[in-house]
């Protein structure tokens, strides 16, 4: 038996709480379906911890807060034919993004120091260098596909995908909203 | 500006829009006979029972044979005309403006207690809006609580001035006004005061039924304020095994 | 009261000064007493003492070449400036040398040339007072002629006369939109309502900008007499002049002026003895740009926020509370009594075939003769700039001029050899506007000016319609970027793009041509553009 060829998909989670892929979860027995035309060639749900070289898919959940968001971020533009901003934090910034109104220094004091009450401490190591603005997918690289939504339905993903596996350009502004 | 009275004895003149034959009261503006016919022109900061603002440009309309956009609600229709409400043009042009909004102020729609309910973000996806192409502004705007029963918000705020039109046309309080210049405008109570020492304001809530966004909502809508009082459990428990 | 009663009145005050042969004008309008007019008055005044009976120190308005200031005259009575000797750059201490000299040879150290084309390419119908008459003194007005018009035209003329003169002469709105002034007037004419209104709107507020400061400070009855033949023609009772109070001189002069005229007859009720009267009060607008615009003017004068409305209905429909308003310009009006006094055809025959009469220009910017001119329409931008402007100082070469303030464009060397009207600088991306011409050398970044007025446009948005409100901020967020360096080419199509979204769908005139300096700009400088691009 042949199989098709299949598509190949990589996704990741930026800054942002991973609700669209717990979404992209929830597509449920759709993703039986699916596994039959899209390779998962990276992804937080999968175990491959390097991202091919080529790509036909990008899908990016979260915002570009911190380097290495804006490295993963510049990454998958490299290596994806189509990139995908997925949800309200990859498309507009969304709650990431309102720590802007507010000076970096006292958002990490805030965090780190003012509210914890056993050795305060501004973690250095281990942890990416947070960027002194947060911001949407598309201000750092060209998007070729927004679904906005916190988050975006388990219909509008499928919706999204489907039209992409056709080789066609979603339009998924009938399906999604921001911050639906 | 007043609303345009309507006049005893006015004529009916033919028009169309969209290509649709239309017939409609000369004293009627073209966004009255869209509304009429069910033809959809996106707005903000007009609405029915309220004077015409002509300020959110969402409502332009191309007339045949005239250069200019004209605003549906500040129009009046005139036998003859040719109108276009749905061109690729003036798409592009109400997706930009949609835009322009968004980038103004804090419009999380995620986070905001009209989520779902809001006319803006209805506007947003009917415009094809998906993303903002300019930069946000990031610029914090304070919220003012100090009603007891409302709640300003400004970064939500369009400055449509439907709560300053209510205010002042139908409650006839004129709690509501605009101050400042730009985007440093802002709507205030009375003098700039806080909401909740206006002298003016009788409470009514008008303003907050007629606000297309989250700028002006009842307090105790916010997720944080969703408090939940157990107290009544032990006391009740208590009280049972006493028996 | 008829012509022959004012010829009496004139003949009468001309009388009173009969003794004075020589005239010593001292320029106290606002630019040069900056630059310390006011002790140099002070000093030829003390130095001539009450020796001298045939001689008299005098205040007058504009002489035009204010970057030589103060500016001193010394005319034989009722001489114009041209016939003058005059005095540049005095200070105090010339003024012993000043006195002196009237018994013999001029001063020539502070000597400027009246034949220089700054002075012999002028033709002055609007400033023909101007640093001439006391522009404080009502009497020195009606001297040389003043409130014949008015008096003609209520004593000779009815309304229609006046309003087919006026269409006659084919005198175009001087604010910026070149509106036909008749058609305007008749529109006003034929609205039928009880009770009309005129406006002068003297707030004049484009960077580089003072036509309408120099008119109101060196000839403020001419202004009062356009807006009663105008209120008169029309039929309006009541005249609101809405000035800057950014205007301190030029308001104090106003206020002198309406009190005399008032107090003469020529202003109030039964102005010279006939049915019509008129009151005019002045209305201070408090420093928004936008309340040129003429239907937020009217809001500020009727107590409210200064911002614009749709438009239909027009301020000649329905304006100030409602009622038909005739809404003019300075310098409009003060080119009415000379057409009523001389006649529409004679003012139709200078200037071009759809641009008549002449145009009072500010030249500011790196000009050597910064000053305000007034020259026929379709005199060309070369004559303007390098003859009558005398070019560019320090050797360095013309770039651009910016005409039209914040809502025009700048126009490059090879146009200069345009024939300045109204139809031919819309041609060239830019408009008349109120006359403000800011010339710029070769040092000059475009993107500078564009930046500039985008932040002034920016600045002065009233906030009321989105796109100005916002559109204004982001254009201007991108063009801070280019300046830098920092923009992407992404950046500058977004840029181009919010240009035509604002053009097309801002509520009002400010917030259209906000985009026009930047459009016109890369219209010319395109290279300028790409050569600041970040991302290159």
């Amino acid at each position: 038996m042949s199989t098709p060829t299949k598509i190949k998909v990589a996704t990741t989670w930026l800054d942002g709480c991973s609700g669209c892929h717990m979404s992209f979860l929830d597509m449920d027995e759709r993703l039986i379906e699916l596994v039959r035309q899209v390779d998962i060639v990276y992804s937080p749900l999968v175990d491959t911890k390097i991202l091919p070289d080529d790509v036909d898919v990008g899908i990016l959940e979260g915002s570009i807060s911190s380097e290495d968001d804006l490295e993963k971020a510049l990454a998958f533009r490299k290596h994806c034919k189509i990139l995908v901003s997925l949800g309200d934090c990859a498309v507009n910034g969304n709650v990431p993004a309102m720590r802007n109104h507010f000076k970096l220094s006292d958002v990490v004091d805030r965090a780190y120091r003012d509210t914890v009450t056993t050795q305060p401490q501004i973690p250095t190591r281990g942890v990416p260098a947070l960027l002194s603005v947060v911001k949407p997918i598309h201000g750092v690289v060209g998007v070729d596909v927004f679904v906005p939504g916190c988050p975006p339905s388990a219909d509008a993903i499928w919706y999204v995908l489907s039209e992409l596996i056709g080789g066609r350009i979603p339009d998924p502004s009938t399906v999604t909203r921001f911050g639906a | 500006m007043p609303p345009p009275a309507k006049q005893p004895n006015v004529r009916v003149v033919t028009l169309n829009i969209d290509g649709r034959d239309l017939s409609a009261r000369e004293d009627e503006t073209i966004i009255e006979v869209c509304r009429e016919n069910q033809i959809p022109i996106p707005s903000l900061c007009y609405l029915d029972g309220l004077s015409v603002w002509g300020a959110c440009r969402l409502c332009l309309v191309e007339l045949a044979g005239q250069g200019r956009l004209l605003a549906a609600c500040s129009t009046r229709v005139a036998e003859g005309m040719q109108i276009l409400t749905n061109t690729e043009k003036l798409q592009r042009y109400r997706r930009t403006i949609v835009e322009l909004l968004f980038a103004e102020r804090n419009h999380v729609c995620s986070v905001c207690v009209s989520n779902g309910h809001c006319e803006l973000q209805y506007l947003a996806q009917k415009c094809g809006v998906d993303h903002v192409r300019v930069p946000y502004r990031q610029v914090a705007y304070p919220v003012d609580s100090s009603h007891e029963m409302f709640r300003l918000d400004h970064d939500r705020c369009i400055l449509c001035t439907r709560c300053v039109r209510v205010c002042d046309e139908i409650e006839g309080a004129h709690t509501w006004d605009v101050m400042g210049r730009g985007s440093d405008c802002r709507v205030i109570t009375d003098m700039a005061q806080p909401w909740g020492e206006s002298d003016t304001c009788t409470s009514c809530g008008k303003c907050v039924q007629v606000c297309p966004t989250g700028a002006l909502v009842k307090q105790g809508t916010s997720v944080g304020e969703m408090v939940k009082d157990q107290h009544f459990l032990p006391i009740l428990a208590r009280r049972r095994h006493a028996q | 009261m008829n012509l022959d009663d004012l010829a009496d009145l004139a003949e009468q005050y001309r009388a009173a000064d009969a003794g004075v042969e020589r005239e010593v004008r001292v320029c106290l309008a606002a630019s040069c007493q900056s630059s310390g007019a006011l002790p140099v008055f002070d000093a030829l005044t003390a130095e001539l003492g009450k020796e001298r009976p045939a001689c008299k120190v005098k205040g007058v308005g504009c002489m035009g070449l204010c970057s030589a200031g103060p500016l001193v005259s010394i005319a034989e009575k009722d001489s114009t400036l041209e016939d003058s000797v005059l005095y540049r750059d005095v200070a105090p201490e010339d003024a012993g040398d000043i006195i002196a000299s009237l018994d013999g040879p001029p001063v020539e150290r502070l000597r400027c040339p009246t034949d220089q084309p700054f002075f012999a390419r002028q033709q002055k119908i609007v400033l023909e007072n101007a640093g001439i008459i006391d522009p404080d003194s009502f009497k020195s007005y009606v001297a040389v002629g003043g409130y014949a018009a008015l008096v003609r035209a209520l004593s000779e003329m009815t309304p229609a006369d006046v309003l087919r003169e006026v269409t006659i002469s084919g005198l175009r709105g001087r604010g910026g939109g070149g509106y036909p002034t008749g058609l305007k007037w008749s529109t006003v004419a034929k609205m039928p309502a009880t009770q009309k209104y005129v406006i002068c709107n003297a707030d004049e507020g484009d960077p580089g900008a003072f036509m309408d400061r120099a008119i109101l400070e060196s000839d403020p009855h001419r202004v009062l007499e356009g807006m009663a033949i105008a209120a008169y023609a029309i039929g309006a009772n009541k005249a609101y002049v809405y000035v800057r109070a950014e205007y301190p001189l030029a308001v104090e002069r106003l206020q002198t002026a309406i009190r005399k005229a008032k107090r003469s007859g020529f202003l109030g009720n039964k102005i010279a003895d006939t049915q019509f009267s008129l009151e005019v009060e002045i209305r201070l607008g408090a420093g928004a740009f936008v309340c040129g615009e003429e239907t937020a003017l009217m809001a500020s004068i009727e107590g409210l926020r200064g911002q614009p409305r749709p438009r239909p209905p027009y301020p000649a429909e329905s304006g100030l509370w409602g009622h038909p308003t005739l809404i003019n310009n300075v310098e409009t009006f003060a080119n009415i009594a000379p057409i009523v006094r001389e006649g529409g055809d004679w003012f139709a025959a200078i200037g071009t075939e759809r641009s008549k009469g002449t145009k009072v220009f500010a030249l500011a910017g790196t000009i050597t003769n910064t000053g305000l001119i007034e020259v026929p329409m379709g005199t060309s931008l070369r004559d303007i700039i390098e003859v009558i402007g005398g070019g560019i100082p320090g050797g360095k070469a013309f770039k651009a001029v910016q005409t039209g303030g914040p809502s025009g464009g700048c126009i490059p060397s090879q146009h200069l050899d345009i024939a300045v009207d109204y139809d031919s600088l819309k041609t060239l991306g830019t408009m008349m506007g109120s006359g403000g011409m800011i010339v710029m050398d070769e040092t000059s970044s475009m993107v500078d000016v564009a930046r500039y007025f985008m932040e002034f446009c920016m600045t002065e948005s009233c906030g009321k319609c989105i796109p100005c409100r916002a559109g204004t901020q982001q254009m201007h967020s991108i063009l801070d970027r280019l300046a830098k360096s920092q923009a992407t080419r992404a950046e500058l199509a977004l840029l181009e793009e919010l240009c035509e979204v604002v053009q097309a769908t801002s509520l009002c005139g400010l917030g259209q041509t906000a985009p026009n300096p930047v459009l016109s700009t890369m219209r010319y400088f395109r290279d300028e553009y790409e050569a600041k691009l970040g991302d290159a």
